[in-house]
């Protein structure tokens, strides 16, 4: 009898990302695409917008991907998504994906009057945000993703970001979009599966990943998917679904939920936070993490 | 098949009978007739079209241009503010070289809130690589939609047509709309050379280095230089097929005329009631009304004006801190030639004021009155 024990593999093995791409190491941004392509496969266009992921691709004349992409405008990526959508159905394809992929300032800021738009009017678009919790493209500027208590190049330590993070979950659910998840590149089999249910729902689906981001966390690139465990298991980014805006499911309950002090204690930019900053925090945490509890509670 | 329809009507009409595929689109005064009547053709089927009602104007051109990558013909229409709105998006429609047609309805910008004709918002997005067609008539506006597309697809530049607000969106007139079979035999549909798709993956739009930036907005020049005489042929074949001839310009009575007119929209018609009145009363008048902005139609404005002694340019636009737009144009297009002819700037008309043929004879009495100009602008019918 063979001893030999063959590893069960989460994912499938084909890749449509190549290696030569431009990321920092410890970029989670690049984990999220290339767990998403691999969910979505190889019929997907994506709209990218100004935001890492339009550096990351490399430069013209070459791409790291294979599927093809449009880099578009800004503030375009649902829109953008939306025109590609129908035009690629006028010209015959109905089979092929449309993804908008952008970061949180393309979605929280700047790009959020196109999303509610193409949400509104529920475009088969899957739109992917992923999330690195500022500008990281133009060199770590606040976004309305980032952070209460975050140091960014635009909230230096003495003014720190005083206000929380724009729930933007609760504004898509309030859209009543027919799908919505959280996830994370630390749980990849759910970030998976999260994508492979997204493509075969049709109308607008948003998938809102935590990017952990070295360069601008200021946090060491092995961390990466520590961060992305710890943030689960403290409930800052905890990972559910939502159905019609309405059908709340959550997906990872920790056994014990773990206080957010070791988490900001790895990142630079919770450098100058103080005991009683960080107690503050916790309490956010806290009433986030019951609200969201609510909301999962089955309808009776 | 003859109908009496209002300027905004014969925009959709040129979208549906040029088979647009994609229409992306939001409201405002005053286009919005441009919209309705394009949904109720959708609703209808008549035009076999996806209608995304964005909720901006910016989406809308976003929208358009992502269609028109993936192979599809994509139309729009907007006004003034919403113009301005697009203006980012209309630098990543040409520099994308995605053939997106528009229609514009010429209003003044705000402030203050202003709904009524001029030129200040089209003419704003001169540099941004579309072709604009300025035009005079509800049938001009049809005709010029199905020209547009096939000019725009030949060389993959966006093209603008351009009506003024109320004088030519609102008003109705008889409209001859061709057969679609016909239209269909003259503008074949849109098959790019190149189109998104997965079956063949590419990056559109990347990050593109200072190595091969500069040969890309080269190429789009040269291919802007090509336009003028594309339109002459696309005119000519229009002609040949519906009877109905329409240039870079269209010029009247210019051929003995001692002062000409340089004028646009339906100031342009406008100009040639002005003709034939100060041609009754002895001045040899006569009018050229500039149908394409850009490309600037130089060859034709310097052949005409050469024999003319003198030249008066009626603006209803300003650029601020130089002088009027069209005249600016004329004087540029003018300058290094062997003819040394005097160029009269006049700006009128302004937020919608009345242009009438009284305008012209003034303007002839003004110009007619001096050797040489001694002002780049001279005001009409301002109150001081």
């Amino acid at each position: 009898m063979s001893k030999e024990k063959k590893m069960k593999l989460s994912l499938p093995t084909e890749e449509l990302m190549g290696s030569g791409h431009l990321a920092c190491q410890g970029c989670a941004a690049t984990l999220a695409m290339r767990y998403v392509l691999k969910a979505l496969g190889q019929k997907t266009a994506l709209c990218i917008p100004a935001c890492c992921w339009s550096v990351i691709d490399g430069p013209f004349p070459q791409s790291s991907l294979g599927v093809p992409i449009f880099h578009c405008a800004f503030e375009t990526a649902a829109s953008s998504a939306s025109g590609l959508k129908a035009g690629l159905e006028m010209v015959g394809d109905t089979e092929t994906t449309v993804v908008a992929w952008a970061g949180d300032g393309g979605t929280f800021d700047i790009g959020i009057q196109a999303l509610s738009g193409a949400a509104e009017r529920n475009e088969d678009i899957i739109y992917v945000c992923y999330d690195n919790e500022a500008y990281m493209n133009t060199g770590i500027q606040r976004s309305s993703a980032t952070p209460y208590g975050a140091w960014t190049t635009t909230t230096p330590v003495r003014h720190f970001k005083n206000r929380p993070k724009k729930d933007l979950d609760a504004i898509m659910a309030a859209h009543r979009i027919p799908y919505q998840a959280t996830a994370n590149t630390s749980y990849p089999e759910d970030l998976y599966k999260k994508a492979k249910k997204a493509k075969d729902i049709k109308g607008t689906r948003f998938l809102h990943i935590y990017a952990p981001c070295p360069t601008g966390w200021k946090s060491r690139p092995e961390d990466s998917i520590k961060l992305g465990r710890m943030v689960v298991q403290n409930c800052i980014f905890p990972l559910y679904e939502v159905e019609n805006g309405e059908k709340y499911t959550l997906n990872i309950r920790p056994r014990e939920k773990k206080p957010v002090d070791d988490y900001f204690r790895l990142q630079g930019r919770f450098r100058h936070l103080r005991d009683e900053d960080l107690k503050f925090i916790q309490a956010e945490v806290d009433r986030n993490w019951e609200r969201l509890l609510k909301l999962c509670e089955p309808k009776s | 098949m003859k109908k009496v329809i209002m300027g905004n009507h014969a925009l959709s009409w040129g979208a549906q009978l040029g088979r647009a595929q994609v229409i992306a689109a939001y409201p405002i005064t005053p286009q919005t007739q441009v919209v309705e009547l394009l949904s109720e053709m959708c609703a209808n089927k008549t035009l076999d079209a996806k209608f995304i009602k964005v909720e901006s104007e910016h989406s809308a051109m976003a929208a358009c241009i992502a269609a028109s990558i993936a192979g599809a013909r994509a139309f729009t229409a907007t006004s003034s503010q919403g113009l301005t709105l697009m203006h980012e998006l209309l630098h990543w429609a040409s520099g994308g070289r995605n053939p997106v047609v528009m229609g514009n309805i010429n209003r003044a910008m705000a402030p203050g809130w202003s709904i009524w004709t001029d030129q200040n918002d089209s003419l704003s997005q001169r540099d941004t690589g579309w072709i604009q067609f300025y035009c005079a008539s509800n049938q001009e506006v049809l005709d010029t939609i199905i020209q547009a597309f096939r000019v725009s697809e030949a060389v993959m530049i966006p093209s603008m047509v351009v009506l003024d607000a109320f004088a030519l969106s609102h008003t109705y007139e008889v409209v001859d709309i061709p057969d679609q079979e016909k239209v269909d035999a003259f503008l074949p549909r849109f098959n790019p050379p190149i189109r998104l798709t997965p079956s063949d993956p590419h990056a559109f739009g990347g990050l593109t280095s200072p190595e091969h930036y500069f040969e890309l907005r080269y190429k789009l020049q040269k291919d802007m230089e090509k336009v003028p005489e594309l339109v002459e042929e696309t005119g000519r074949e229009y002609e040949k097929m519906f009877g109905r001839y329409l240039g870079e310009v269209e010029d009247y009575r210019c051929d003995d005329a001692e002062l000409i007119f340089v004028t646009s929209g339906t100031a342009g018609y406008t100009a040639r009631v002005g003709v034939d009145q100060l041609r009754h009363e002895g001045v040899r008048a006569g009018n050229v009304r500039i149908r394409m902005f850009r490309p600037f139609p130089f060859e034709k404005v310097r052949m005409i004006l050469s024999r003319a002694r003198k030249v008066a340019v009626v603006d209803r636009n300003i650029s601020y801190g130089h002088h009027g737009i069209f005249y600016q144009e004329v004087k540029s297009a003018l300058y290094g030639g062997n003819h040394d002819v005097p160029v009269f700037g006049y700006i009128t008309g302004l937020g919608g004021r009345d242009i009438m043929p009284e305008t012209y004879k003034e303007i002839a009495q003004l110009t007619l009155a001096k050797q040489k100009p001694e002002e780049d602008i001279t005001w009409i019918g301002v109150k001081r």
